[in-house]
């Protein structure tokens, strides 16, 4: 019988895996909660704007438009829109069972199916790293990427007069949208050091020119903020957002290397909008669901040279491997895909995706070096600095837990400030609380939740429908 | 200034917009079809919606549904996250509160 490969996710690496199994002849089903494919790079306009030229906000729109043709019109691929995952089960020795949730965001009634594949490939992709400040949580500050989302998915720019800080390549593309969509961008506030983003950029050239497609985006967006006289600064960050019920100003001070700030250098910049970003977190929830193995610290899921995890049919594609843009996560996902729908693993089309994927791998390694977070952002913090947001936890209570003196643990901090305990389940304070309360408690897992996307008590109380690894079609 | 749709006239995408109406706390509000409630409350130039455990106001911070700042209630269901769901015509949003019935 036909192999047949469930892929999570249709962003860069999830699209990409599904024509990587198609081409070794497997069966797909590919799934995506959003209603279209293209994930966070490729995010479309909705159906309903009948965009006439919907290509004009994106990077190589053409070659993804292909690969979207080509994988959602095959034979051999089911395409599920609006389908989410909300947990992985696994039974015996097999890919585990994969529980989807089919309908609106977060409605009632959902169709509950459940997939029972040969093969498993997740791609489910990041969401924006946001350190906390003073101010962080007022209306009108959003991550870099909620900008983006805004931009270039539904065309509302997020303020009027916006500034854009934090650390990492992906200040720019956000800077670009938001010039395109007619805001005023103020400057964007690159918070590493000129010496560091400079040698991190700039070093084994030959490298970068292979990564040409990378490296005439960046330029590009170098070209559009000097046309539109948008400052770039190094070392200067956002330390302060202030305002009456939204944000209103925002304060920027110089950094030292370590993220320091250097007393005396504070300005104040009146913006109606502050977006922020400090890199990117992996979605560990499904990989950790599945008992996937994690690196760095706990930071990415480990795979092996076919990007095969440590669980038996369960491959693992795009940012949940480490960040390292849309490019590299293509060339994952088509050797995952590959992978997964039965692919030897020496042939040709593995081969060059290995070697492509290596090259994209080496690219952002480097602009990793070049955006390092500064351990001494938490002097930014104040007693009252919420770090929590869902709970409003405030650092102070935070080191308070920490320091009760009849011995504290991470679950003990949890409980005593419900840091981690709202709604989002700790995706946005998770890895900060973690580093603030390193040295003071022994941390636990931050990705570990029991399910990974809500679901409603009425759809967990009915039994799944067509329980099935047979060919469906979509809606 | 605030949050704002890009004019169809302006837009480079050469959209069409097609209104929708739904109400917020019983208040009209005019959208285009396709637009998340997030997107139609921004547009209409609201950043806030939600308070905290705090009473402190929020609106959108991830965009993606990460975060879970945007809640809202639709057609009597609480809990629905703003930035993922699409408007449709005639919805009846709700905001929603957290403050002091959860809050320490
Ligand atoms: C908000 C945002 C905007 C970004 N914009 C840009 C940009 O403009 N330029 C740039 O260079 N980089 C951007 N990035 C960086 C981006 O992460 C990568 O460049 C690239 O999109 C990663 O590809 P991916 O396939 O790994 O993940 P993604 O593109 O994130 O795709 C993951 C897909 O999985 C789906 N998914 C996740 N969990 C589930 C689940 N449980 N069930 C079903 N489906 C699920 C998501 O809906 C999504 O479509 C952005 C990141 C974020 C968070
Ligand atoms: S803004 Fe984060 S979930 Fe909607």
């Amino acid at each position: 019988m036909t192999r047949h490969v469930a892929v999570v996710g249709a962003g860069p690496a999830g699209l990409a895996a599904a024509a990587g199994a198609l081409r070794a002849g497997a069966r797909v089903t590919l799934l995506d909660a959003a209603e279209n494919p293209g994930g966070q790079y490729h995010r479309m306009l909705p159906d309903a704007y009948a965009a006439a030229d919907p290509g004009r906000l994106h990077h190589g729109w053409r070659g993804f438009v292909r690969l979207r043709d080509h994988v959602l019109g095959h034979a051999r691929c089911d395409w599920w829109p609006e389908s989410t995952v909300w947990s992985l089960e696994r039974e015996g020795e097999g890919a585990p069972h994969v529980h989807v949730l089919r309908g609106e965001a977060d409605a009632m009634g959902r169709e509950r199916r459940v997939l029972r594949p040969d093969a498993l490939v997740l791609a489910p992709g990041a969401h924006d790293r946001v350190l906390p400040f003073p101010g962080w949580e007022l209306p009108g500050v959003h991550s870099a990427g909620a900008a983006q989302a805004l931009a270039k998915g539904e065309r509302v720019a997020v303020g009027g007069h916006v500034l854009i800080a934090g650390t990492g390549p992906f200040l720019l593309p956000v800077a670009a949208s938001l010039l395109e969509a007619g805001s005023a961008v103020r400057a964007v506030l690159e918070a590493g050091p000129a010496a560091t983003v400079a040698r991190g950029w700039t070093r084994r050239p030959r490298e970068l020119a292979s990564e040409t497609g990378k490296a005439a985006e960046l330029a590009g967006y170098a070209a559009l903020l000097a046309r539109h006289r948008v400052p770039y600064r190094t070392g200067r960050a956002v330390i302060e957002a202030r305002g009456d019920g939204r944000v209103e100003e925002a304060v920027t001070a110089r950094l030292r290397p370590d993220w320091s700030v250097v007393p005396g250098t504070e300005k104040t910049v009146t913006v109606d909008a502050l977006c922020v970003t400090h890199g990117f977190s992996p979605q560990l929830e499904l990989p950790v669901a599945a008992g996937c193995r994690l690196r760095n610290g706990g930071g990415s899921v480990e795979v092996d040279g076919d990007q095969r995890t440590t669980v038996a049919g369960v491959y693992a594609a795009g940012e949940i491997t480490g960040i390292a843009g849309a490019q590299a996560a293509r060339t994952e996902g088509l050797l995952a895909g590959w992978a997964a729908g039965g692919g030897a693993s020496d042939s040709p089309v593995a081969a060059a995706a290995r070697r492509r994927r290596d090259r994209g791998r080496a690219f952002a390694a480097r602009l990793a070096a070049a955006h390092p977070v500064g351990a001494a952002w938490r002097g930014w913090l104040r007693p009252g600095t919420v770090v929590c947001r869902c709970e409003d936890a405030r650092y102070g209570d935070l080191l308070d837990a920490a320091r009760d003196p009849a011995g504290a643990s991470a679950r003990a901090v949890k409980l005593g400030t419900r840091a981690g305990l709202g709604p989002c389940q700790a995706r946005v304070c998770g890895p900060a609380v973690t580093e603030l309360l390193s040295g003071l408690v022994d941390a636990a897992n931050p990705h570990h939740r029991p399910i990974a996307q809500p679901i409603r008590l009425g759809e967990l109380a009915n039994p799944p429908t067509g329980t099935t690894d047979q060919e469906e079609s979509a809606r | 200034m605030s949050p704002r749709l890009v004019r169809a006239d302006r837009d480079a995408t050469g959209r069409r917009d097609v209104p929708l109406h739904i109400t917020v706390d019983g208040v009209p509000l005019t959208g285009i079809a396709g637009q998340t409630i997030a997107g139609v409350l921004m547009a209409a130039g609201r950043t806030a919606w939600r308070e905290s455990p705090s009473g402190t106001p929020r609106g959108v911070f991830c965009g993606i549904g990460a975060c879970f700042d945007c809640l809202v209630t639709v057609n009597g269901v609480r809990d629905v996250r703003a930035c993922r769901r699409r408007a449709r015509d005639g919805d009846a949003v709700a905001t929603q509160s957290r403050a002091g019935r959860e809050a320490r």
